[in-house]
């Protein structure tokens, strides 16, 4: 059990549909559907999807900021969602998407960083000062900015203090939901690149939510695809970008633009394929619902939502 | 060169800070073609929107200057009411965020109908159809039913293309594009890109595409304008510019991008951050701060945008003994420098 320090087993968050006279409940959102994922002490795994696929969702019920409809989250084999108060929240941490609405603006960059430190330990001031210090060295901002507002930062330094402030309580699991999505490229790389440094000092598990399949290439070992609230493919990150089964992920890889000028013709030919055979074989992927199939293993470690039956397409 | 579609000479653009102009687009010199994409890429800060808007005349508090030639005419002497007559007409805009283009109170089809109606395209009678007959060219399936619509109703793409279609109404000759698929996801993206592709194709319009992302940039542009701090440092084709970039920002912008060469290993980090409009040094070369281990003597004192290869512009001369570093000793110097600007700026 030990093996995985988060699993996640069948999760499902569903938001109900109200209406009708009496305000009654008449259908669900079912924002994630059975969706399973493991994650090994040290590792990252990269969760991918368009706007409203529900990775957010999966993050957000991971650390507890979400209701579980169904399903388990269990941390080091201990299930959270129980319902009893686990006290997990300073082993588990998050960074959140945007370095400008996550800072509260009136508060000194001390007091963001010292806050979930105050929550758990007592501790005088100067203790309390001098390990702000450390953290702040940690991410590569400098003393000084120990009495600064976040106005007074830029964005890639915002994100740091964001980062410092998760790493605060010597998490285990970080949850990175789109960490550089709102980052210009050179900051962008900043951020991935300190990101990396911390991980591999500190011993940081990572559920790295984002669209870029770029940046989540970098970043991660395993890669999981969410279309519609369930996984359709996942696997070790060179399986998935080399050979993707799922039609899904063969359309996503062919939409990243390539900077390799020479590739272009090649790839927009590529993806005109795709597309043609996406829309060709598409609803061959989707139960009646409209939704993935369950996953199914096509090889040790590469599992693909196929149809049940396999169609003489699939494995063209 | 008069049958160049734009030509835009000397353009600078200064806005008033504490009762002083300050330029945010310095001296910039650029021409589009027809049937021709010329991507402006930089980051946040560096002024390419700056020079799309002033293109539109719509910075009504700043003070332009220079020359932006559309077709032979000088369009900034323009008055407001020709420039009116121009804008969405002649010259259309895709604006970067179709959650605040749209107007939430008109139905789709009515906005499409209100750019037709200033500019007088097709009879009064005809408009109508011909907006659902646009929305049908965007890719927006069901187009009858989505005119219909207001704009909370539809998703993120499918606004997008609204705009676009409100953009392309009066077929206009020239297109500004300013980061339209930045908000999107990369399928949509995908399809916006062929959408403009196809426009400029059947129009033969110039195009005019404002982004900070790369990939987009060498699958649609054929030439490329990078810009820093208000200048254009580099100016190429895009084949050129992808494989033989030459300033040292282009080169350090390129290296700063996650690729399969090097999956996990370090990305390249251009130090520092884009000045203030009003703290800049405005003499010398403006990269200069963001690459200190290159020697004072190998840039410019006034540095000059020279034509380097046949069609392939490069301003200051420290391109020539470039070399990328991104050695912690460095980080460190750097981010300490900065923060001392920080602090200066924080007690003004």
């Amino acid at each position: 059990m030990s093996e995985f320090l988060l699993e996640v087993k069948d999760l499902k968050v569903h938001y109900p549909i109200k209406g009708g006279f009496f305000n009654t409940t008449k259908d669900y959102v079912r924002a994630v559907d059975g969706v399973s994922i493991r994650i090994p002490k040290g590792k990252t795994y990269g969760l991918v999807g368009e706007s409203g696929s529900g990775k957010t969702t999966t993050g957000k019920a991971v650390i507890g900021l979400n209701h579980v409809t169904d399903g388990e989250i269990l941390y080091k084999g201990e299930k959270l969602n129980t319902g009893k108060k686990v006290d997990v929240s300073s082993e588990i941490q998050m960074i959140f998407q945007d370095p400008y609405s996550s800072l509260n603006p009136r508060k000194r960059v001390f007091d963001i960083v010292a806050e979930p430190i105050r929550n758990y330990h007592r501790k005088p001031k100067d203790e309390l000062i001098e390990e702000v210090l450390g953290l702040l060295n940690k991410v590569g901002l400098p003393a000084g900015s120990l009495y600064k507002y976040p106005h007074e930062f830029s964005g890639g330094q915002r994100q740091r203090i964001g980062v410092a402030r998760a790493i605060a309580l010597n998490p285990e699991l970080i949850i990175a939901d789109e960490p550089v999505s709102a980052l210009d490229v050179s900051v962008q790389a900043q951020v991935l690149n300190f990101m990396q440094e911390i991980q591999q000092d500190m011993g940081l598990t990572m559920l790295f939510i984002a669209h870029d399949l770029g940046v989540v290439r970098h970043m991660c070992e395993w890669i999981g695809i969410m279309y519609h609230g369930r996984l359709v493919e996942e696997g070790p990150a060179e399986v998935i970008f080399n050979n993707p089964q799922h039609i899904y992920t063969k359309r996503l890889i062919a939409a990243i633009p390539d900077t390799n000028v020479d590739n272009i013709e090649r790839n927009l030919q590529r993806r005109e394929e795709v597309r043609i055979e996406y829309e060709k074989h598409f609803h061959e992927y989707l139960d009646e619902d409209g939704k993935p199939f369950p996953l199914v293993s096509i090889s040790e470690n590469h599992k693909v939502a196929l149809p049940p039956k396999g169609g003489e397409h699939v494995n063209a | 060169m008069s049958d160049k579609l734009l030509q835009v000479e000397g353009l600078t653009t200064s806005f008033k800070i504490d009762g002083e102009y300050y330029p945010a687009v310095e001296d910039v010199t650029f021409d589009i073609g027809h049937n021709e994409v010329l991507a402006l890429v930089g980051e946040s800060g560096s002024g390419k929107s700056v020079t799309a808007f002033s293109l539109m005349k719509l910075h009504k508090k700043a003070r332009v200057e220079g020359s932006v030639k559309f077709e032979g005419k000088n369009i900034l002497d323009a008055k407001e009411s020709e420039m009116n007559k121009i804008r969405g007409g002649e010259f259309s805009m895709i604006f970067q965020d179709p959650m605040t283009a749209l107007n939430p109170l008109m139905r789709i089809k009515h906005q499409i109908i209100e750019t037709l109606d200033i500019h007088e395209t097709k009879k009064k009678s005809e408009r109508e159809a011909y907006a659902i007959e646009l929305l049908d060219r965007v890719g927006i399936p069901n187009a009858q039913r989505v005119g219909d619509a207001y704009p909370h109703e539809l998703s993120g793409g499918m606004r997008q293309r609204v705009v676009i279609a409100i953009a392309i109404a009066n077929s206009p000759k020239l297109l500004i594009a300013d980061e339209p698929t930045t908000a999107l996801d990369v399928t949509i993206q995908a399809q916006i890109l062929d959408l403009i592709r196809d426009l400029k194709n059947d129009l033969g319009s110039g195009v005019l595409m404002i982004t900070h992302d790369l990939g987009v940039v060498a699958e649609m542009a054929d030439r490329v304008a990078v810009m820093y701090a208000g200048q254009i440092v580099e100016l190429a084709t895009v084949t050129e510019l992808f494989k033989n970039p030459l300033h040292p920002y282009t080169r350090s912008l390129l290296n700063s991008l996650p690729s399969e060469d090097m999956l996990g290993g370090k990305l390249h980090v251009i130090q520092g951050v884009v000045p203030a409009l009003n703290k800049m040094d405005r003499t010398g070369c403006r990269f200069a701060p963001r690459i200190p281990w290159i020697s004072a003597d190998e840039h410019e004192h006034n540095p000059q945008l020279r034509e380097v290869t046949p069609g392939h512009f490069v301003r200051c001369t420290c391109y020539k003994n470039f070399f990328l570093d991104s050695s912690d000793k460095i980080t460190k110097l750097v981010e300490e420098e900065q923060f001392e600007m920080i602090d200066e700026g924080g007690n003004n």
